[in-house]
């Protein structure tokens, strides 16, 4: 396989009983991205964005189409046919998702939060602790806040965290799912600093950004979406 | 696709039936089934064809309403009922080659007392509500072979403050406790012989919410620091989706769905499962 990802003819429609109607979300969309790619998807909410990224996730099931990923671990595998074993395994070394929603374990500090990402790729506790902190400072994520709860913190804050456990694993692919709609300018640029970063490092990334001009000289190409197709890509 | 890791314990087409069954409801397609009760001779079918693997270190949830086949399946697991039909295995028993439900009933407690703990929704049914709270840990130690007082005076206070019993009360008996401690208790006891898969059924269910969250963050660090393998069955989505990696979702005594925790959640297929998940959110 010569790409990280290729998607092929994605449909997905969702089925809702209690209404008696299917509701079609994206239709027939290809996507191909490479090793160190940072491909852009735009358009309006509610136009299928999220879905194609929760599909490649796999919180979302396929039902047409197919998801090849080139995975470190298993080789060339459709997404739509893995195992759910598998998907867990990727998701904790393999393929990160960043949303502009903070999921946390209650009662787990931002500390914990960080630092178990970390050891669930296999790291020691030191080397975790040590890293933690890095990308927390890099945040500039108040060290008074390290050892609380997150469900106390800001909005900002919290999408800070939401993003630094998700960078922190270096993801081969990394899915974002506008992460930056409502952090201030400071903490977008930090947010670039990292996708610089990590595209550096190799990590491929596809994301949804509402202000694209933003990434626009990150991106390698981006799609616009329309009704859950594509309409124009470059 | 194949493997690339080994499951814990695996189910294979479990069945248990109350009642003989008759000529119509034996029928594969049978008519006279009200949900998984026979019209006809009165039987219940609580748990119809139930398969499903428990991988290392991972949390698998259950999910249904009551009356779905819940307990029933858990009770199964541990020999507390027979079951009608059906296979399981555990890995580290015989290598995996040996169905559970086919041995002796003295190697069903050798599998009951070493391989397995389990914890019940309600303490009467774990503990000896009498007995010191050490003691209860002590005879599930001395089932599982230990004979030395020292050594289980230390594992039972070892356990016992883990899950936040002070020790100075480790002789009181737990009908002395609240219902969160007598729970806690009952998590102690099951860990006593470190069995590589622990069966919770309802565990917080009726509880209050700091209890529950006292005991919910308990079985989280039990799992990512002693990598047990965990079956927890709940009726609450909200305990699934903190602790659950995999879901199955039970009706009527059968699995209907089952995937990623956030799938069931997200992405529910089934009607059933579509209108527990909004009765959620």
């Amino acid at each position: 396989m010569e790409n990280l990802l290729e998607i092929r003819e994605l449909s997905k429609s969702f089925t809702l009983h209690n209404l008696g109607k299917n509701v079609h979300a994206v239709s027939g969309i290809d996507i191909r991205l490479g090793e160190g790619d940072f491909v852009g998807i735009t358009g309006k909410s509610g136009s299928g964005k999220s879905t194609i990224l929760k599909c490649i996730f796999g919180t979302y099931r396929l039902q047409q189409g197919s998801i090849w990923y080139n995975s470190k671990k298993f080789g060339p595998l459709n997404i739509a046919e893995a195992t759910n074993r598998q998907m867990i395994y990727l998701r904790k070394h393999e393929i990160g998702y960043v949303s502009q929603f903070l999921t946390v374990m209650p009662r787990t500090t931002a500390r914990q939060l960080v630092k178990q990402a970390i050891v669930e790729m296999g790291r020691d506790q030191v080397h975790a602790e040590k890293e933690t902190e890095q990308i927390l400072s890099h945040f500039e994520l108040d060290p008074e806040l390290w050892d609380s709860y997150p469900a106390t913190f800001s909005g900002g804050e919290k999408l800070r965290l939401n993003i630094a456990r998700a960078m922190v694993k270096k993801p081969r692919l990394l899915l974002l799912d506008e992460p930056t709609a409502s952090l201030d300018y400071e903490s977008k640029i930090k947010v670039k600093i990292l996708i610089e970063q990590l595209m550096h490092g190799g990590t491929s990334m596809l994301g949804i950004f509402h202000d694209l001009e933003f990434m626009n000289n990150l991106c390698d190409r981006e799609y616009n979406m329309q009704n859950g197709v594509f309409t124009l890509s470059h | 696709m194949t493997e690339f890791e080994v499951p814990v314990l695996s189910i294979k087409n479990l069945n248990k039936q109350f009642g003989p069954g008759c000529d119509h409801c034996r029928n594969p397609e049978p008519l006279t089934l009200i949900k998984n009760y026979c019209s006809v001779c009165g039987t219940v079918y609580a748990c119809r064809d139930v398969s499903f693997d428990v991988y290392p270190g991972e949390v698998l949830g259950i999910v249904g309403e009551s009356g779905s086949g819940k307990s029933t399946l858990m009770q199964c697991l541990y020999f507390d009922q027979e079951t009608t039909s059906g296979e399981a295995y555990i890995s580290s028993y015989q290598n995996g080659l040996n169905n559970l439900f086919e041995e002796s009933s003295q190697q069903k407690r050798y599998i009951r007392n070493h391989l397995m703990g389990k914890v019940y929704q309600n303490p009467l049914s774990g503990l000896r509500i009498d007995f010191s709270s050490i003691g209860n840990i002590a005879e599930k130690l001395i089932a599982a072979g230990s004979r030395n007082v020292g050594m289980m005076e230390d594992r039972g206070s070892e356990l016992l403050s883990k899950v936040n019993i002070p020790v100075h009360r480790r002789k009181e008996a737990p009908k002395n406790f609240s219902g969160g401690m007598q729970q806690r208790v009952q998590i102690a006891k099951a860990l006593s012989n470190q069995p590589p898969i622990l069966l919770l059924d309802e565990v917080t269910t009726g509880l209050d919410l700091s209890v529950q969250a006292s005991v919910l963050d308990l079985i989280k660090s039990l799992q990512r620091e002693m990598n047990i393998s965990i079956v927890l069955v709940s009726h609450d989505l909200g305990v699934i989706r903190m602790l659950a990696d995999r879901t199955l979702v039970m009706l009527e005594g059968q699995v209907i769905e089952q995937g990623l925790t956030d799938q069931i959640l997200e992405d529910p297929q089934a009607p059933f499962t579509q209108s527990l998940v909004h009765s959620l959110l």
